[in-house]
């Protein structure tokens, strides 16, 4: 009994320096020499990539909806704002989804606002802009989701509907090594594509 | 089409890794394999133990018990008093002595339920304290499977190995290898590996601010999947794109989540010398898993009731709602059932917002006792106990007594296994009725109606069986559930893992029978099917009624909503 305890001891400390700390110090060490930009968390000037954020104006390119609800412009629930009310992944607000199961009277009632929301602005949505994601902020749609919102973005930016199918046909990322997956956008690429094609036009 | 060809090269991957890693690892536990021993030799020194040094199965299962103990313990105090604790950029403080207790029993037992929201709660000193207990779990798992392969292996010995040894060997040559390579490539692929803290960026284009959580978090992935473990450093664990950046990762998690418990059934062949007696416990696995795949894919491929309901027109994909777009719905559903039938319980999307029938194939697939291929050690272990129950089924017939690789399986070896394998569904069943029969356990529930009551029987289906997945409507993070959970995850740890190392130990003491003309064989189709109706046959009887009043009623009852 002794003799396990003393073992457990010397074990429980030898893993806790070589797996607690060593692992994680040798791992951030390669991280940040071989891949920085990956491992800081994939930013550009305007977010990073890899977090869907709040687009809060009908002249950007929305996002999935997230785990506050519907659009958060619904009227109903007071709130003002665009798609992603969420500020942060972190600190003032943790990932996570709805957890609304497939017979939930709340699913319903949010899917329906967020199609009365898309409606209104002249936007026959897809599945993905009215259903919420795993994480709560899914930094992608697929590129349908993203050609259903060109009446919504012309009517707001005065860009033609041709040059918005430009600027969203040279964002689309195929499925990863053509099979694993689907095929995307990134909404925050998608967004800097759209106001660099802004700048050109004027 | 893309699904068909992940499939093709997950099987591929996974064959390639059941050749070559199960025979390196059979050549690890045989002492076999050297190249770290300038780590292991003046371990071994330090805890004052040697390879030579073996113990009798009493003797290793305290070892277990007491190192456990030992590591419940230190985690328990890291969580309690992380806010007087080094490496804690965002100031939090300690956890209730409730949330410690469940969380520290969490991951010392491989389950991963977490009740908390790791970037709001924990520091990185307490995420790193994980890890330590993300690589031990497994490496325990793996000993004792390993030693109950020595007792089925040996003949009249009265030792099942050195768990000190075994353990090490685990860790040295087996997990940190492969972990550290894979994290090399979540990086590579977008994965977050910082210790700066949370960066804060505004957005020109948008007017906003946003403050990004960050962390050590790919090379945690890594090890969270390789070890069956399941627990990530973010609320939204693999469902974020921090953790899982791309339809690669994703495969990347499946494939690492797969590969230890698949090719362990290997290493058993090599170490009993057959490798057909291997490939049948893997043909019993492999069959199971792919009928659970194709059920809960295909229903995770229709639509979803509630937004059909709401009057969406055209929904070409499938069930959308908590799923990435980067991942799609098929090959979430394929990350659901291997992370629910290993014991990793990782998500990459809401599992509580599957189909009815989706929500149904991860549920009954943790039901199944975790053996196909279960987690880390854990899954050979329990389909070797699956694999005594059917000679002793089989023996039945015959009307002859049976055994197992010229091991005579009698009362002894069959109530040891009878009771390792029925304590589960006991304290899934009992617990459960119990939080549905309370009002502290009424209230947890986020969804109500059917699917109310199956997030509670989910949470001690997972807990019970060391999966950590959840149907994560359910508010657990109440003294309540944190204390009935605890207490299901230390059950479904060691209430099997000592009998399992109780059984190694009565195997190893007898000699082996030769082969002869009655002689029930165990290697051939016959066993494979006589396995797997053991396996469906406890699963059904045991859960069949609780999974009625969840997600079949669900299922059934068309046109329904529920507050």
């Amino acid at each position: 009994m002794i003799q396990h305890l003393r073992r457990s001891l010397i074990l429980m400390v030898a893993c806790f320096v070589v797996f607690g700390l060593l692992y994680a110090l040798a791992g951030t060490g390669v991280a940040q020499a071989l891949f920085p930009h990956q491992a800081n968390g994939s930013l550009t000037a305007n977010g990073s990539t890899l977090i869907g954020q709040n687009w809060a104006s009908t002249r950007w390119f929305h996002g999935r909806p997230d785990d506050f609800g519907p659009y958060a412009a619904n009227p109903k629930k007071g709130i003002s704002g665009g798609d992603n009310p969420l500020v942060a992944n972190g600190v003032s607000g943790e990932s996570g989804a709805t957890n609304l199961g497939p017979r939930s009277k709340v699913l319903v009632s949010d899917t329906r606002w967020l199609i009365h929301w898309w409606h209104e602005h002249g936007v026959d949505p897809t599945t993905d802009l009215v259903t919420t994601s795993g994480s709560g902020y899914d930094p992608d749609i697929s590129p349908e989701s993203a050609y259903v919102q060109i009446p919504m973005i012309s009517k707001a930016t005065g860009l033609s509907p041709e040059v918005l199918r430009k600027v969203i046909a040279s964002q689309v990322h195929g499925a990863e090594l053509g099979f694993l997956g689907s095929s995307y956008v990134n909404v925050l690429r998608l967004n800097e594509a759209l106001s660099a094609a802004e700048h050109a036009a004027r | 089409m893309g699904f068909f060809l992940t499939i093709v090269v997950l099987v591929a991957a996974l064959a390639l890794a059941w050749r070559y890693l199960g025979s390196y690892m059979a050549a690890v536990f045989e002492g076999r394999v050297h190249w770290m021993a300038w780590v292991e030799r003046p371990l071994y020194r330090l805890l004052g133990t040697s390879p030579e040094h073996e113990q009798s199965w009493k003797r290793y299962a305290g070892a277990l018990l007491v190192f456990s103990a030992v590591t419940v313990l230190f985690t328990y105090l890291v969580l309690r008093l992380q806010g007087s604790l080094p490496l804690n950029p965002q100031h939090l403080g300690g956890l209730s002595p409730a949330l410690s207790w469940n969380t520290a029993v969490s991951f010392v037992t491989n389950t991963n339920w977490q009740n908390y929201g790791g970037e709001t709660a924990l520091s990185y000193l307490s995420q790193m304290t994980l890890v330590v207990q993300q690589f031990l779990s497994p490496a325990v798992g793996i000993a004792v499977a390993i030693a109950l392969v020595r007792g089925l292996s040996r003949r009249k010995a009265a030792t099942v190995g050195n768990f000190w040894v075994d353990v090490t060997r685990c860790l040295l040559y087996i997990l940190l290898p492969i972990a550290f390579l894979a994290g090399i490539v979540y990086v590579a692929q977008g994965g977050v590996q910082t210790l700066a803290g949370p960066v804060h960026i505004h957005d020109m284009l948008n007017g906003v601010t946003q403050t990004i959580a960050r962390g050590p978090i790919a090379f945690m992935t890594s090890i969270e999947q390789l070890g069956t473990n399941g627990g990530g450093f973010l609320n939204a664990n693999a469902a974020a794109a921090f953790e899982n950046p791309t339809g690669l990762t994703n495969l990347l998690d499946i494939f690492l989540l797969l590969c230890i418990p698949f090719s362990l059934t290997y290493t058993f062949g090599k170490m009993v010398g057959s490798r057909r007696q291997g490939a049948a416990l893997l043909a019993a696995m492999v069959l199971i898993f792919g009928v659970w795949v194709g059920f809960t894919s295909y229903a995770e491929h229709q639509p979803n009731p509630a937004v059909a309901a709401a009057g969406l027109r055209h929904q070409p994909t499938g069930n959308m709602e908590g799923k990435e777009v980067r991942i799609g719905d098929t090959s979430t559903a394929l990350f659901g059932v291997a992370s629910t039938q290993t014991s990793t319980g990782s998500a990459d999307a809401s599992y509580d917002s599957f189909n009815p029938i989706g929500g149904f194939g991860l549920l009954s697939g943790i039901m199944l006792g975790e053996e196909t291929p279960g987690g880390t050690g854990s899954g050979l272990y329990t389909m070797l106990l699956f694999a005594v129950i059917a000679v002793f089924i089989g023996g039945l017939m015959i009307g002859r007594t049976p055994e197992y690789l010229g091991k005579k399986i009698q009362a002894r070896e069959v109530k040891l296994a009878g009771f390792a394998i029925l304590i589960m569904p006991i304290t899934v069943l009992v617990l459960t009725a119990l939080a549905v029969s309370v009002h502290a356990g009424r209230v947890g529930p986020l969804n109500g109606g059917p699917h109310g009551f199956s997030e509670i029987l989910y949470a001690f289906t997972s807990q019970a069986n060391n999966n950590g997945s959840a149907f994560a409507g359910l508010s657990g993070n109440t003294a309540f559930y944190n204390t009935l959970g605890g207490l299901a995850m230390l059950i479904g740890r060691f209430a099997i893992m000592v009998p399992v190392l109780a059984l190694a130990g009565s195997l190893g003491e007898k000699e082996v029978v030769p082969t002869g003309l009655g002689t029930f064989r165990t290697d051939n189709a016959m066993f494979v099917g006589l396995v797997i109706g053991s396996i469906i046959l406890v699963g059904a009887l045991t859960f069949f009624p609780a999974v009625s009043l969840g997600p079949i009623v669900e299922q059934l009852s068309h046109g329904r909503f529920f507050g």
